[in-house]
């Protein structure tokens, strides 16, 4: 039928339509832009160079690309040393509870995350809740300045992502078959290696898919060193942000926005390797 | 033993969570000023928010931006999500990866491409380019959360309603639509807080002539945020929150029918 045809024309259109011009065409854009020179009253001008990348790995910006790669991987850690044991004594919890501990995962992000992030300052300053806290039991005997530090900017960041390392994970863990360790036990397996041959292999997909998650946005939350740290070009975030806003060098800021997006199609590639079609439904 | 040190280690993540959350509404009753200690209840911080018209209009400003692209996002996204699901189409796979990288790349990668953009149509940035960039980061996940609705549905009923004469779009009314309905709700506020909550997206793609509530937020971090902006989260989240449990709420009576 001659409606069929429109409609079917119309539903596919629409959001291919709308992914072509506001995704592609910018990336796309971006990519042209990194081969570009900045320009006196343009944002660009039409010279075609390499010469972005080749600043990219000079000394100074290699530096700020391991220690914000060095912060980024810090957050990871902590994240899956929090989100881990976490997802799983969730998934082994009764079946009525468990829908209500990860809404309560999700709840404290219906905020704005900065108030949440400017919180974060209250609790570890000079005379904040923290120190207090560690004063009063004796713990320390001076207060603790982690404000302004690596350290805060570290908290902030694992605040602001662990739960997409949770949902992942928890996603993984919850169709896992809980028999395969009873069975392992009986065979005379002890509890770490249940763990190391059964468990850990088994939810690898969910522990890659919860790395790119945060792994990434660690990297570009300029927000958070800009609130709880002092240097501002902790992360290559805030690199790129002072290249647009700033230095106004877009070329060079689009040059590591492509880099960013390399890396991510790196991990995104082992992410491939190691699942199935259907289990990449978890990292969505 | 092991149950207590696996409830104790879940109530330190979330007290972990929690915490700001329960300071920032806390101090919100503060009766201080960028104080930390704490000195006496009051309400005085909700009066003098009720009497801030500029910053109610940045609020009105978000809220208006927030319900008309979770609007846009949740109807583009669901007419998105049937296509995919019943339609084999050229590019499908392209537009499958598209919503797929758009989901996982960085808000700060997505917004200077947006900025970029608009910058080589010369469009000027305000309420538009706004609009526009959040309605694109809500899409894909209204589409996933639909496709994962629909993707579970026997395509019989479809073929049974087409022999028996229903035209597509006969069948998207009657039988999709239904189908999605608790879909397109769970789209529609994911959308809502996400755009609510949007920092980085909207730094890049923002213009002087309409500010909204995140990015007054982080302009004014630096000089220190006053009770007032406590006291309007605190109202924004009891607001946010109401919405979810009402809607999980009314959905429970529905699907029981």
């Amino acid at each position: 039928m001659m409606s069929d045809r429109i409609f079917k024309r119309f539903s596919v259109g629409v959001l291919t339509i709308w992914l072509l011009v506001f995704a592609l065409l910018p990336a796309l854009l971006v990519v042209c832009g990194s081969l570009l020179i900045q320009g006196e009253d343009n944002f660009f001008s039409w010279h075609l160079t390499i010469q972005n990348y080749v600043e990219l790995f000079s000394a100074d910006y290699l530096y700020v690309f391991l220690r914000s790669f060095y912060l980024a991987g810090l957050t990871v850690l902590f994240c899956l040393l929090l989100g881990y044991p976490f997802a799983y004594i969730v998934a082994r919890m009764p079946a009525y509870l468990k829908p209500i501990l990860m809404f309560l995962i999700i709840l404290p992000f219906w905020t704005s995350s900065l108030i949440r992030i400017y919180s974060i300052i209250v609790i570890i300053s000079a005379q904040g809740l923290l120190n207090r806290f560690l004063l009063w039991l004796g713990i320390i005997h001076q207060p603790l300045q982690l404000l302004f530090t690596q350290g805060a900017v570290l908290i902030g960041l694992v605040y602001s992502l662990l739960p997409f390392m949770i949902l992942p994970l928890y996603a993984n863990l919850e169709k896992f078959d809980w028999r395969l360790i009873d069975a392992a036990r009986d065979l005379g397996a002890n509890k770490f290696r249940v763990l190391a041959k059964i468990v850990i292999p088994i939810t690898i997909p969910g522990i890659i898919a919860g790395i790119i998650l945060v792994l990434l946005p660690a990297m570009t939350m300029f927000y958070i060193p800009d609130i709880l740290g002092g240097a501002k070009s902790l992360l290559l975030g805030n690199l790129i942000k002072n290249q647009f806003i700033e230095a106004r060098n877009w070329p060079f800021g689009s040059a590591i926005s492509v880099m960013l997006t390399v890396i991510m199609g790196f991990l995104l590639l082992v992410y491939w390797r190691f699942t199935t079609p259907r289990s990449r439904k978890d990292l969505v | 033993m092991n149950r207590f040190f696996k409830s104790l280690f879940i109530t330190i993540v979330y007290l972990f969570l929690y915490l700001p959350v329960a300071i920032f509404i806390i101090y919100s009753f503060n009766n201080a000023k960028f104080s930390s200690m704490w000195n006496g209840a009051t309400l005085h911080w909700y009066r003098v928010l009720f009497s801030d018209i500029p910053l109610l209009i940045v609020t009105g400003h978000s809220l208006v931006i927030a319900v008309l692209a979770a609007s846009m996002a949740t109807f583009v996204g669901a007419l998105g999500a049937c296509a995919l699901f019943r339609y084999r189409f050229f590019g499908k796979k392209l537009l499958d990866g598209l919503i797929f990288v758009l989901i996982i790349v960085p808000d700060l990668v997505f917004g200077i491409s947006l900025l970029v953009l608009y910058v080589t149509l010369k469009i000027q940035l305000g309420f538009w380019t706004l609009l526009l960039a959040h309605i694109t980061f809500c899409l894909p996940f209204v589409v996933v959360t639909v496709y994962g609705r629909l993707d579970g549905t026997d395509k019989n009923i479809l073929e049974a309603a087409k022999d028996l004469g229903a035209s597509d779009y006969l069948i998207f009314k009657r039988i999709i639509l239904p189908l999605m309905i608790p879909a397109l709700i769970a789209g529609w506020l994911l959308s809502f807080t996400l755009s609510m909550d949007d920092v980085i997206v909207s730094f890049f793609v923002s213009g002087p002539t309409y500010q909204i509530l995140p990015l007054y937020i982080y302009s004014q971090i630096h000089v220190g945020i006053t009770p007032e902006i406590n006291a309007l989260c605190t109202l924004i989240f009891v607001f946010t929150v109401t919405l979810v449990l009402a809607s999980r709420f009314l959905l429970k009576g529905t699907s029981k029918n």
